[in-house]
Order: structure tokens, then sequence, then C-alpha cells
């Protein structure tokens, strides 16, 4: 009888849990216009998923040739590279090589230098005005969290850089925009960025627009959830502990309880 | 030597304190040898877990508090640098942002437990009344903390939810302002919520003390719902119920742990990633998970006063739930009809969540409409008539009857000869 009471609670807070994770998984809201992205194959996938440091570090570089010329990354700073396994001297070199805004002059005019460790990812535009003043309007958005920051995450960004088609028959573009499967509308005022062999990887990888787009969105997740590796596995020693305490708990309360029924 | 007590503590710095200010006692007495009913059920853990769960919100809260910047330049960014540049930082909040779920969820199951073995029933009505309390406490800090990051959803949820208020005829439009600090949800807004987002939670010790003190002047109630009457129904908290909430703790650890190390932001809308824009609606506003049955209550009626009070009200209807069960008899167990109703309720709680996360169309008006009224008619209609025309099973005549059957009594255990309670 006790036996079966407490599966009965046990079952209730499974529902009850069951209930959470209904509701939590919430339907794609934002794209009711467009298809869901397809999953990929990403190395950060899962529980004990990793990240793919040469793939993040050429998606480093599709940033640095490509998408930087627009997007900002306001949230990162150069030092923060160490994290995708560039060695500090690397570091400073890719710091170095950017001119970034450094201070005051003695006349008190904004100066200019060549970046350090510390200094923040260059930005293209001073400002949401001069960005949207280059960009006919429309302002490019900073890429700091923009995987977390979409329904879909790593996969709608992929599907976004690889989803751009001549628009269909009828269809009505408006003007300076440009036709994207999987943006919600169809109509993204980005042109396509990435092209087959646009970028030459360093280590000769395959630079086809997938493979691009697949090594820049590992980037931009790291970029996003730069804590995931670090996160994953000091959560596996917690649940593994945490299973084995749940373990001695219960079998010290049978003990403790012995006696009473 | 009037006024010093009589403490026999084996430690003599204890015994020095216990004398002058009797806590030592205070804690033997209420946690250490607090009769207990014997029959708990681990629906009963969740009291408990909901005290651990308050405790490692403020914990948390604090070190983020050290860090965060309630200034609307700068409350975004500096949300991503804790996440980034403090130590730990992610950690500590990912484990208060995922601690909010916990809470609420930890708080609705007790509340169901309460509701399925009706221990809102007398002697307890002041202890529930307390706790109804405690969730609208909950709720207003959750709601102002998911303002704090200052991202897309914080800044639409919290213009959303302060002009509920405008509804209200004359006083509605002043009151917003009043919120607000002015004629927008801005930084005046912000600050304020910051302020009343680190004095809430401290006002929700205050009630949760007032809530376990009230109930430990009442006792537990149980499943078997019928009052303790002799020493054998009951046994010291300390270790029966010490341990039993310890296995608790840790499966409720476990499952915190897969939510914050593997999935933090499964619950979170992505839009909130988003810096908060006045000028740019998002193209649905959501509010969080716990939010969303009350959410659905309101937006499934037509007229916005209305909706506002049906939403006030489905929460305020919850204090005088003791007087509208008619019943006599506590627990569900012994209530066949009142047994499967509770479900059909449970159905238009979960059935209000899931319409309140979907725009208000089509089928979602239709089945959040149902369940609003079903909501309604369960509390004002069902409960008030169930007890007048549902005829209960035989109660067992004690607990420890029930518990070991046949002659009831039974060997005590050593240790567990607690006193009876002083009022059952």
């Amino acid at each position: 009888m006790r036996a079966f009471r407490n599966l009965l609670a046990a079952g209730m807070f499974g529902a009850a849990m069951f209930a959470l994770l209904t509701i939590a998984a919430r339907p794609a809201r934002a794209q009711e216009e467009a298809p869901t992205p397809p999953a990929q194959n990403w190395s950060f996938n899962g529980v004990f998923g990793g990240l793919d440091l040469a793939a993040a570090q050429r998606g480093f570089q599709v940033y640095s040739e490509v998408c930087s010329t627009c997007h900002s990354m306001n949230l990162l700073h150069y030092r923060d590279l160490e994290g995708i396994g560039l060695t500090e001297d690397q570091i400073k070199a890719v710091a170095a090589a950017v001119t970034v805004p450094v201070g005051l002059d003695d006349q008190g005019n904004p100066k200019t230098g060549p970046g350090t460790p510390a200094s923040q990812f260059r930005a293209p535009f001073a400002n949401e005005q001069a960005a949207r003043a280059a960009m006919n309007g429309a302002l490019p958005p900073d890429l700091s969290v923009i995987v977390n920051a979409r329904t879909g995450h790593a996969n709608y960004v992929y599907a976004i850089l690889t989803g751009f088609q001549e628009a269909p028959p009828g269809f009505k573009m408006m003007g300076g925009m440009n036709y994207n499967e999987y943006f919600p509308g169809h109509q993204i005022a980005m042109p396509q960025p990435l092209h087959d062999g646009q970028v030459t990887f360093a280590d000769g990888a395959p630079n086809r627009i997938e493979n691009e787009a697949h090594d820049v969105v590992t980037f931009l997740y790291w970029a996003a959830n730069p804590e995931a590796i670090q996160r994953k596995q000091i959560g596996v020693r917690v649940v593994l502990f945490l299973v084995f305490m749940t373990g001695i708990t219960y079998a010290v309360k049978r003990k403790v309880w012995a006696d009473l029924h | 030597m009037a006024g010093i007590n009589k403490s026999e503590f084996p430690n003599p710095v204890i015994n020095w304190i216990d004398t002058r200010l009797p806590i030592f006692t205070m804690m033997q007495k209420e946690y250490g040898t607090f009769p207990t009913p014997r029959n708990f059920n681990y629906l009963w853990n969740f009291g408990a877990l909901a005290m651990v769960i308050m405790m490692i919100m403020i914990a948390t809260g604090i070190f983020l508090a050290m860090n965060y910047q309630p200034n609307t330049a700068l409350a975004f960014d500096s949300v991503q640098r804790i996440m980034r540049d403090v130590n730990y930082g992610w950690l500590i909040r990912y484990v208060h942002q995922n601690g909010a779920s916990m809470f609420f969820i930890v708080t609705y199951i007790h509340i169901f437990r309460g509701m399925y073995y009706g221990s809102y029933k007398y002697p307890r009505e002041l202890l529930w009344m307390l706790g109804v309390v405690i969730m609208l406490i909950m709720m207003a800090t959750a709601f102002m903390g998911y303002v704090l990051p200052w991202g897309q959803m914080s800044y639409w949820g919290a213009t959303v939810i302060t002009n509920l208020f405008s509804a209200f005829p004359i006083v509605g439009q002043p009151i917003v302002t009043w919120l607000w600090g002015g004629f927008s949800v801005d930084l005046p807004t912000l600050n304020r919520f910051y302020a009343l987002h680190y004095l809430l939670p401290f006002v929700l010790v205050g009630v949760v003390f007032l809530h376990v003190a009230a109930l430990h002047i009442t006792g537990s109630n149980n499943p078997l719902g019928i009052d303790v009457k002799s020493p054998q129904d009951t046994v010291p908290f300390h270790p029966y119920y010490t341990v039993k909430d310890s296995v608790g703790v840790c499966v409720f650890l476990l499952i915190f742990a897969l939510l914050v190390f593997f999935w933090p932001n499964v619950l979170g809308d992505p839009n909130n990633f988003i810096p908060a824009n006045p000028l740019q609606t998002p193209s649905d506003i959501v509010p969080e998970w716990y939010f969303l049955p009350y959410y659905a209550i309101l937006r499934s009626v037509p007229n916005k006063l209305g909706g506002v009070c049906l939403m006030f009200g489905s929460i305020l209807v919850l204090f005088v739930l003791p007087w509208l069960d008619t019943s006599p008899v506590r627990s569900a167990r012994f209530r066949p009809i009142y047994r499967q109703v509770i479900w059909l309720f449970v159905l238009s709680f979960v059935v209000l969540g899931y319409c309140g996360m979907n725009k208000p169309e089509g089928i979602y008006v239709i089945l959040s409409r149902i369940a609003t009224l079903y909501y309604f008619f369960h509390f004002l209609v069902l409960l008030p008539i169930l007890g007048k025309l549902e005829r209960p099973l035989p109660l067992p005549e004690s607990i420890s009857r029930a518990v070991l059957g046949g002659g009831g009594g039974g060997p005590m255990p050593s240790g567990a000869t607690a006193k009876p309670m002083e009022k059952a």
C-alpha cells in the first residue's frame, strides 16, 4: 500500500513535469510563414557535446572577413578568443590588426589605434544611425547572442545563411530586399553573405557555402554560449554526484524508517 | 532567578546561550521532536523543497545584485557581463533564472497537494490563506525579476502587465503612471522594480515564517485527512522526516541541475536575448510559463476590465476556498466524486497554460473560455454543492490503525515516543 502510494506520488510529480515540458516545447511562433529549419549535426549538440575548435576558428575567420563588414559583436573582447583555442600571441596579433577607438587625444578628440586583447570586437559602425544610413535603413543586428536570440537557434541561423533563393514567380518583393526561404515573411534586407569558395581557410578545409555557414554558426554558438563546454562538463559531474547522493539518502531513509513498518 | 530558561544541553556554550535565549530548545521542539503524522507520502516534501529553493534564490540573487546595473542603458549588457566575465557568473545566473521556474513548479505541486488532501480546512484556514499571500508575493517578485534583464520580453511584458491596471475606470491611468514613475516603462520603472525585486523576497521570508508558525500550531494535515489522535499516530520530525525530505531535496536538485547545466534556456524566450526596444513590438508577447494560465484567463474575456478582474479573481478565489468547500471530509481519498473532479480542475489549469502560449485565435479562444469557465465553476459551484451531495467513504479510526492495519498501536520504535499534539 505504501509503495503504491509512493508510486502514485512519483507519478503525479512526473505528470507535473510532463506538463511543464509540454508547455516548454513552444511552437515556433515567429516563423509561421517559414518552414522549420532542418536540424544539423553540430559538435555542441547533446549533453556530452563539446565544441569543434577548428570549425569555430574557421568560423571566426568567416566572421572577420565577411560578417564583420556590417555586423558588430559588442559583447565580445579579443581576449575571449582563448575560448576557441587561440593562443595569447595569436590573440595579440588578431587584436593589433584592427583599428579601434582608444579614448581621447590631448586635444580631447576621439582617437583610434591598434586593438589589444582587452579591446571590444571592432564595430563596423559608430552607432545605430550610422548603420541604418549605410544600410538603406536596415539595421544589421549585433551577432553576440544571435544564436540564442532566434527560435530554432543554430539551425535557424544556418538555414538563413544557406536559404537565399530566387523569389518564386509571382512573389512580390519590396525594393532592396532579398528572398530567403527561412526568413519570416521571406524578405530579408541582408543580401546573400556567403558563397562557394568565398573564404579560403588556412587549414585547407572545404569552403563550399555549407561549410562556411557551418563553421561560422559554430563560432556564433560559442560566442553566445562561451560557458557551454565548461557548463556541460561540470553538469555531468554534478548529476552523477546527485544520483549517488539520492541513492545513498534513500538507503538511509529506508533504514531509518525500517522499524516503523 | 525569574526569567531564565532551564536548559540541559551537554555543550556548555550552547547551554549558556539557551538559558538566555532558548533558540536551541525551540529548534529541538519544532524540528527535532515535533510530532508529525507518520503517514506522509512524498507530496509532503514540497513545502521543504519550496523552503530550499527560496534560500537558493535569495543566495544567488544577492550575488547577482552585486554585479547588475539597474539602468536601461546598462542592464542588458550587465547581465551578459555576469554570464561572461564574473567568475561562475553563468552558474549563479542560470541557477537564479531556472530557480524561478523550479520555485513555481514546487509551489504549484504544494498547492495541489493542499487541495487534494483538504489541507485548507478547519483548523488550517489561516495557514492556507498565508500560503496564498506567499504565492501573490512570489508572482510579483517573479514578474519584476523578469523585467530586470531588460530584453524585449522583459520590456514588453512589463508594459502589458502594468497596463492591465489601466482597465480600471478613472483611477486606472493614474495608477499606471504612478507604477511607471513616468509616461512609459523606462528608467524609473526599472529602478523601482529592481528595488522591489530585492525587497519582496524578504517580505516573502516573513510571511513564510508566519506560514510555518501557523503550521506548527495546527500540526500538519496528512494523506488520510483525519486528526492525530494518539502518540501512535505520529513520529518525531527528526530523523523520520528530515531524512525523507532529504531524499526529496536530492531528487529536486537532480532535476534542477539537469535544467541548469544542460537546458538552461529551454524555458526562456529567445526574444529576451534581444535588448529592449520601445519602438519594436515582438510578434507575440508571452509571459513566463508559470503565468500562462492566468494570461489565458485574461485573454479569454473580450472585455479588458472583465479579463483583468477574472485574472485577479482566479487567485483571490483561493482565499475563500476553505469556505467554498462545504465537505467536512478533508482527504480526496474518501471523497469519491471530488477525487475525480479535482483532476478536471488540474486539466483546466493545464489547458489554460497551453492556450496562454498560443495566439488568441480560433480554437484557443474557445478552449480557454471553456477552461476558464470550468476553473471558476469548480470553485464557485462544484465545491459548495459537492460537499452536500457527495457521500464520503467511511473514515479510518486513526492514522496508526490505517497505516499499521489490525489492532492499531503496534510496537513503537525507540525514540519515537512523541507527545500527543496539544491541539488536534
